[in-house]
């Protein structure tokens, strides 16, 4: 805990406010008894148990003190004994807590065996049973709420030192022969100070409230002794004559309590502190692409200059997709790829409207099975669309609702959307399991998801995308997770899905092969952008020098066997900060001042397009027959 | 699109279900043997109680000026002049016959004062309890929703801060402001004793408003990371209707930790009791032990810490059955 960041802790108002509390009690526990403490006893016979009079403001108890005084005196005591308990609770945290790493290991296990046994039993229990070996009063009640306290701390320091023990200057402290002692004081606890001194602190709030529980109770300070909890409870009895006898030590209780806590969160809390920044909408540049989709009366995907943000944090937007123009015809099937980062996925989700709640959508024309979602409602949305496109994403492990049995959650598509009942809908899952060549489907639609294969759950995957009859299949990734063998299924399931139920497919993919295997049309993707759409067909005369790349990187694909494989140097650019001109600029060999103004989408062929100053036209050489998805 | 293909001789997996080697007679085997094991640490802490006090207890007991011959007598009853080993078999013998002793102040038998408290004391944990569940799930999902992805923040700082501030406030203090106002002040309901339904009101309200706001605030954090996960986002696409999304996919997902804290703060309001029962002049145990203790009635001290100890692992291991049969996945198998 350095310096700096104390002061971070105090510049938190709530920091702030704590510590400044505080400082007030702790300049009332030092000065109250010195200038009331006699006060505060003196009985005064004409005034007993009174309420709220100009003498006694907050009136007086049954043998006529003033409770204000009193309240204000018994500050010190409260704090004093407080600090006591916490003090022991830690000393003795600490000592159960590093026992283990000095002890060996049997005797070790049976400390950390007691400690967990211990952690079980909620504080006050402890605290009662140990108030009563202790005997009633403000010593064994401070020994209590110690020893009450000192599990659920030494399972603290148990956790850190264990944390800190693995690490390579400790082994090499160990290795040095330093001794066990001098190991636990230079380098374990110095290192785990800083949990320590939060929860030491949160600690001290604790126990000054399970003091004042004792007391109130009777077991804690005795008589004439007195501290918060004691008047408490002596101010209860009398709660209904002077509400003030009862509320006051209280409402000090609280505070005092609140202000340790709070001091010892946000301490904790320093770390990280979150601005919070009002944003306006981002604007939308005019659309670059002017020449872009055509209209097309046959299309069940049709995107204009889509484009999503998300709030940057430095209070502005950036744009992972800025202005793509896609088109999907019916039953075509069309890739989509791109390096991770080039906004393909979040293109695709953008267009199914599943784009995440922070993610501000926009688009010059959208249209989704014969749909413009954007600024309908979502239950409008979740209506039009629910049986019309179908998602297929990656990663069936997490996809999946781990809780819920198969059948059910492919069911459920068939009971929201077309109000079946249970058993149709459950019957129609293990029909489409079959579909997808699950094997014993009714079984199948039992079992959790954690049951399935990677390809099965894959396979159960696609099989909820056809609960309906979708009219656009969108794939995110969907072999990535997967083998090759395996990989090879899905894609081939794919494949007859689209034969059978003439949906569109776009699938979505970083591997180019892949995309190849099973697409019409190409359209990759580079930096938020689409650079290149084509035919697969006309891969060998890939015109940007994007896509020539990703084409060489695949090993099925170049031929030249002996020559070793190209991987594309440099890293796709972050989206916060991209380059003004062609974004694949920096990382293109064929770069020049042209490239510093962007290039949009033109045509270099029938059905080719590049957003490229200079397009190449040297046929590439490669095996397009020879791909059969064996890559890895 | 139904066309029937032919399915392949795909490498069926052969675990059938959970049930394969039984894993869950495992688990219980092992989750049993441990209440066993922390039972009897329990008793033997009881019993070690009465010989841990410094000095004479019975003395302590009966007062300095007690003739020394009472006292002997008195030890004598109790036990306490036999060898320690002779005691704690005889302690442990009785305890399986369901005899905890005699008080040593009344004479009564201590299961007969347990028997009369127990019921007000589970009666007010049990009520405060469902009243937690009831109000902090719906509580801390419907902010979950409403702070999502970093909405709301002015709400998302109010709810955060107001719940820390109130849980942070212990339940007898809150008793106290809660008998301020509405029974001394509005005068609505019953500050003391133990009757119809209103008298409950107050005690399980001061009992379950802290753990029911710690609570709400931790189904709303971890409603809010299972929100981020891959399946709400299939869920999402299926577009099933939001609260659809959030009860049958998000909320069973966040059951885990609401099941454990739940358990946690069940067990902290058994002992809780103890506070509430004394601002209220509730007939429980709570009321009964502290004077116990006061009076210096050890048997009937040692009774109701074991009966409060026996509760609080009854709670564990049910807690812990309850994740093994909501978690599909893993945890029985570890135990
Ligand atoms: S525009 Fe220039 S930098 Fe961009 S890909 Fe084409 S040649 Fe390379």
């Amino acid at each position: 805990m350095g310096r700096e960041q104390w002061r971070a802790a105090l510049r938190n108002p709530v920091g702030a406010v704590a510590a400044g509390l505080l400082v007030l009690l702790a300049i009332l526990a030092i000065v109250a008894p010195i200038l009331w403490g006699d006060a505060a006893e003196e009985t005064d016979p004409a005034a007993l148990s009174q309420g709220s009079t100009s003498e006694h403001p907050l009136g007086t108890d049954a043998l006529g003190r003033d409770i204000l005084l009193r309240v204000l005196v018994a500050t010190r005591y409260s704090l004093g004994l407080a600090l006591l308990a916490t003090a022991i609770c830690v000393t003795a945290g600490v000592v159960l807590g590093v026992l283990p790493a000095v002890l060996g290991r049997r005797a070790g296990r049976l400390v950390t065996a007691a400690v967990n046994l211990a952690v079980a039993f909620p504080g006050l229990l402890l605290a009662l049973f140990f108030a009563v070996i202790f005997g009633v009063g403000a010593r064994g009640a401070v020994l209590a709420i110690a020893l009450a306290g000192a599990p659920s701390f030494a399972r603290l320091v148990q956790t850190n030192v264990a944390a800190v023990a693995g690490r390579d200057y400790v082994a090499a402290a160990r290795v040095a022969g330093v001794g066990r002692f001098r190991l636990i004081a230079r380098h374990l606890l110095p290192n785990i100070g800083e949990p320590l001194v939060v929860n030491a602190t949160v600690m001290a709030g604790t126990a000054l409230l399970s003091f004042a529980g004792l007391s109130f109770l009777g077991l804690g300070v005795q008589p004439p002794a007195y501290d918060w909890g004691r008047l408490l409870g002596e101010g209860l009895d009398r709660i209904y004559i002077n509400p003030a006898a009862a509320l006051a030590p209280g409402v000090a209780v609280v505070v005092a309590g609140l202000a340790f806590t709070l001091l010892g969160e946000s301490i904790a809390q320093v770390v990280g502190v979150r601005a919070v920044r009002r944003r306006r909408a981002p604007e939308t540049e005019p659309a670059m692409t002017a020449a872009a989709a055509e209209p097309d009366g046959d299309a069940v995907l049709a995107a204009d200059d889509l484009r999503v943000a998300f709030p940057a944090r430095d209070g502005g937007w950036t744009h992972p997709v800025d202005g793509v123009s896609l088109t999907v015809r019916r039953g075509e099937t069309v890739g989509i790829v791109g390096e991770s980062g080039s906004g393909k996925s979040l293109t695709a989700l953008a267009v199914a409207q599943l784009a995440p709640d922070a993610a501000h959508v926009t688009a010059g024309r959208l249209e989704v099975a014969g749909v413009a979602p954007l600024g309908r409602t979502g239950a409008e949305v979740r209506d039009l669309l629910g049986t019309r496109v179908a998602m297929v994403f990656q990663d069936p492990m997490t996809s999946f609702n781990p809780s819920m049995r198969v059948g059910r959650q492919l069911a459920e598509v068939t009971r929201v959307h077309e109000r079946q009942g249970k058993r149709a809908a459950l019957a129609r899952a293990v029909d489409r399991l079959r579909t997808v060549r699950v094997p014993a489907p009714e079984r199948r639609a039992h079992q959790y998801p954690h049951e399935f294969s990677g390809g099965m759950r894959q396979r159960a995957m696609i099989a909820m995308g056809l609960m309906s009859t979708p009219e656009l299949i969108i794939a995110d990734e969907p072999t990535t997770a997967l083998d090759v063998t395996v990989q090879r299924q899905v894609l081939r399931l794919l494949k007859d899905v689209q034969a059978e139920t003439g949906a569109a497919v776009v699938l979505i993919s970083h591997d180019i092969a892949v995309v190849a295997q099973l697409c019409e049309r190409v359209v990759v993707m580079y930096a938020g952008r689409v650079v290149e759409e084509l035919p697969v067909g006309r891969l060998g005369a890939a015109a940007h020098p994007y896509t020539r790349a990703l084409l060489a990187s695949v090993p099925d694909l170049a031929t030249d066997r002996d020559r070793p494989l190209a991987t594309i140097a440099g890293r796709p650019p972050d989206p916060a900060d991209r380059p003004e001109g062609c974004a694949f600029a920096p990382r293109c060999d064929f770069a020049d001042d042209a490239c510093r103004v962007r290039p949009g989408l033109s045509a270099v062929a029938p059905d080719q397009r590049a957003a490229c100053w200079h397009p190449r036209s040297r046929p590439l050489d490669l095996t397009l027959d020879a791909v059969t998805g064996g890559q890895a | 699109m139904t066309a029937p293909v032919a399915a392949p001789p795909a490498p069926t997996r052969t675990r059938v279900s959970a049930w394969a080697g039984n894993p869950w007679a495992g688990f219980l085997f092992r989750r049993l043997g441990r209440l066993l094991v922390s039972l009897a640490v329990l008793v033997t802490l009881a019993f070690g109680m009465i010989h841990l006090i410094p000095g004479d207890p019975v003395r302590a007991a009966l007062g300095v000026t007690a003739p020394p011959d009472l006292v002997d007598a008195r030890r004598e009853a109790l036990g306490l002049n036999d060898p320690l080993g002779t005691q704690f078999v005889n302690y442990v013998r009785a305890l399986f016959s369901g005899d905890l002793g005699v008080s040593m102040t009344s004479g009564v038998p201590v299961s007969d004062t347990i028997g009369q408290r127990l019921p007000a004391t589970a009666s007010l944990a049990i009520v405060a309890f469902v009243v937690v569940m009831l109000a902090a799930i719906p509580l801390g999902l419907a902010m979950a929703v409403l702070t999502r992805g970093g909405r709301r923040r002015g709400a998302e700082l109010g709810f955060t801060s107001t719940s820390a501030v109130v849980a942070a406030i212990p339940e007898f203090l809150l008793a106290v402001g809660l008998v301020f106002v509405f029974g001394v002040s509005l005068g609505w309901l019953p500050v003391a004793g133990r009757g119809g339904g209103s008298s409950y009101v107050l005690p399980v309200l001061a009992l379950s408003l802290g753990p029911a706001l710690l609570m709400a605030r931790i189904v709303r954090v971890e409603a809010l990371a299972v929100m981020d996960e891959d399946f709400v986002r299939t869920a999402r696409a299926k577009r099933l209707p939001p609260l659809r999304v959030y009860v049958r996919h998000v909320f069973p997902n966040a059951l885990t930790s609401t099941l454990t804290i739940g358990g946690l703060l069940l067990s902290g309001m058994i002992v809780g009791t103890v506070l509430v029962e004394n601002v209220f002049a509730w007939p429980g145990m709570g009321m009964t032990i502290v004077s116990s203790i006061l009076a210096k009635d050890y048997p009937v001290v040692q009774g109701i810490v074991l009966v409060y100890g026996a509760a609080v692992l009854l709670v564990n291991l049910v807690v812990d059955v309850l994740l093994a049969v909501a978690d599909p996945r893993s945890t029985i198998r570890e135990g």
